[in-house]
């Protein structure tokens, strides 16, 4: 068996989501990702269970393992118990700690995401946080979303929350002692490690795009370079 | 024998959920979208119905959408709510309710992996005790907040002040619901009706008098697709497939839209607005959008909960006539006030879309 497929088979989403695939494209036909982007589970699943290394390495290199949307349509439809979405996410975890995920466009944007979420979580508990949520970066959210925003305390308070606050409640302030466990749980598992290892290669690859970190930070959750689309 | 064989196929798709004494943990969507949303669970579970939902400050999220969108390893996440189960084991509960898809999802997925590879909960439960020296019981029974308001929908409706009925015509409103992927579609038996169907939103519109509308895309994914929302070069993805969903909804004419998810309100919201400023176009009558609803704030109107208290000032689509046509009181200016009765700067207007 070659190093990648190893590396793969060690993951439980690995194990879980493929058994045999018989390429009928069930899959596919049911995939909201498939409908949009140039992408074919079908084919992803396939390639991986052919074993080949070259192939696996070229797939954990491009944008195609980066275009599912993880809501795991497939899993309900596939024939033979597979789990296209599973196989993708391990896929992904394995582009990430090998640094190939630079080598793709869809696959750099992991580093925007990592400072975003991992970041919310460790400093406020939660995933998402209004106190990082900034209505520029989401035109779509609406007037009503930069009102939210922009009246923070007087609406939040107005609709129950507890925005900030001690005790139980929406949005309260999740003690520091907790935040504390939740960093210790990065340290021990390998969350922290992942953290660094996306940011070091994100680093070099926006030196040898002759970017600084920031803008290469901006450019990876803005830039839509044309191609990727059914309808191109 | 045939009667009996069906009776044992419907039982596949039933899901236990006990009356009482839950431990409960929050959404980050809807914290940040729906806070109002989460006070009303509690306070129609808790105050009027009389049932025990037990909650900490010291849970944290359930780290779903970091995992979801592959920025932590499959332990991390593992670990982050193995500490949440410690909270519920140390709080005395083996029920857990979550006010999330994501997570329930997350939770489901969790136990099932353990459950097949036995070695991974032990090696969770050494990382756990490292990191923070807690232990944990597993959850009983799961559920999702939708089950617990499904379970309870026939005591909401005997306490009733409105009916999903239009008062003009009483004809009962037309209501299409969207039941979010990750309640059912990966471990169909662990929701109320399985991924064949998924009941737990129409049960609720039913009793409480609305007529539920097929339409094709019903099951199609609201789009969120995690990395294809948060990061803003793809959300293009997200709006392309909300929009298949209005498209096949729209010749149905439909009242309102019920959701599940944290994140599915939102799109289902909010698109409408980006499709009305981009391309002129609006799906509900007179230039209005479909008002989509949580669960738990349609069950607040159906109480008679004033609509500004469950928050549904913060929707972009305006709700008053889906208001109007049940004929539920409110008072126009006290939509956007701030606490207390305060005056505050009232939100913009989008230019297309039409608002209150
Ligand atoms: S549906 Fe299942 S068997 Fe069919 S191509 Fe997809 S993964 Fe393979
Ligand atoms: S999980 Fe990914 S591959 Fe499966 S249906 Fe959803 S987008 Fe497609």
């Amino acid at each position: 068996m070659g190093k990648l497929y190893d590396l793969l088979s060690r993951d439980y989403r690995f194990k879980e989501g493929l058994k045999t695939c018989i390429n009928c494209g069930t899959c596919t036909a049911i995939c909201p990702a498939a409908e949009f982007y140039k992408y074919d589970p079908r084919k992803i699943l396939d390639t991986v269970q052919r074993k080949d290394e070259a192939e696996i390495e070229a797939l954990l290199k491009s944008d195609t393992i980066w275009y599912c949307g993880e809501c795991m349509s497939c899993v309900t439809r596939c024939p033979r118990g597979n789990a296209a979405g599973l196989v993708i996410m391990s896929l992904r975890n394995l582009s990430a700690q090998l640094g190939y995920f630079t080598c793709s466009e869809k696959g750099r944007q992991l580093w925007p995401l990592t400072k975003m979420l991992t970041g919310n979580i460790l400093h406020t508990g939660y995933c998402v946080h209004p106190s990082t949520f900034n209505p520029d970066d989401h035109p779509e959210s609406g007037p009503v979303s930069r009102w939210v925003i922009e009246n923070k305390d007087e609406v939040f308070g107005r609709l129950g929350a507890n925005y900030q606050g001690k005790g139980p409640g929406a949005l309260r302030r999740i003690p520091q002692e907790d935040l504390d466990e939740l960093q210790a749980i990065f340290d021990v598992t390998g969350g922290s490690e992942r953290i660094a290892a996306v940011e070091d290669a994100s680093r070099r690859k926006a030196a040898e795009m002759g970017m600084d970190f920031d803008e290469y930070t901006k450019y990876t959750f803005e830039h839509c370079s044309p191609g990727h689309f059914n309808n191109e | 024998m045939i009667y009996q064989g069906k009776q044992k196929i419907w039982a596949d798709y039933q899901k236990e959920i006990p009356d009482n004494h839950w431990f409960y943990v929050r959404s980050c969507i809807r914290q940040n979208f729906f806070p109002a949303s989460e006070k009303y669970f509690l306070t129609i579970c808790r105050d009027m119905l009389g049932r025990d939902i037990y909650e900490t400050e010291h849970h944290t999220t359930c780290a779903g959408i970091a995992y979801h969108c592959d920025t932590i390893p499959q332990e991390t996440a593992m670990t982050v709510v193995a500490r949440q189960f410690a909270l519920m084991t140390e709080a005395g509960y083996d029920s857990l309710v979550t006010s999330c898809i994501t997570s329930f999802g997350n939770y489901t997925e969790i136990l099932e992996t353990w459950r097949e590879f036995p070695e991974l909960e032990a090696k969770i439960r050494e990382q756990l005790w490292k990191a923070c020296r807690r232990e944990f019981e597993k959850p009983k029974y799961l559920a999702h907040a939708s089950d617990l308001m499904y379970k309870l929908r026939g005591e909401i409706a005997e306490r009733a002040q409105y009916r999903l009925v239009s008062r003009a015509t009483g004809e009962p409103l037309r209501v299409v619901e969207h039941i979010g992927c990750h309640y059912s579609k990966m471990f169909p038996h662990k929701g109320v009706g399985g991924a064949e169907y998924p009941c737990v939103l129409s049960g609720m519109a039913e009793a409480w008098g609305g007529q539920v509308i097929d339409y094709p895309e019903r099951r199609h994914c609201c789009g969120y697709g995690f990395r294809q929302y948060h990061v803003k070069a793809n959300r293009g993805y997200s709006l392309s497939n909300t929009h298949k969903k209005f498209e096949s909804m729209e010749p149905f004419h439909p009242d309102l839209i019920l959701t599940n998810c944290p994140g599915c309100p939102y799109f289902l919201d909010r698109w409408q607005y980006v499709i009305a400023e981009m391309e002129g176009k609006t799906y509900g009558q007179n230039g209005y959008g479909i008002p989509a609803l949580t669960y738990e704030e349609l069950a607040g109107l159906v109480l008679g909960v004033d609509p500004w208290d469950l928050g549904l000032q913060v929707h972009q689509v305006a709700i008053e006539p889906l208001l109007d046509k049940i004929g539920i009181d409110y008072d126009p200016a006290r939509k956007y006030l701030g606490m207390n009765e305060k005056k505050i700067k009232t939100p913009g207007l989008p230019t297309t879309l039409k608002c209150c």
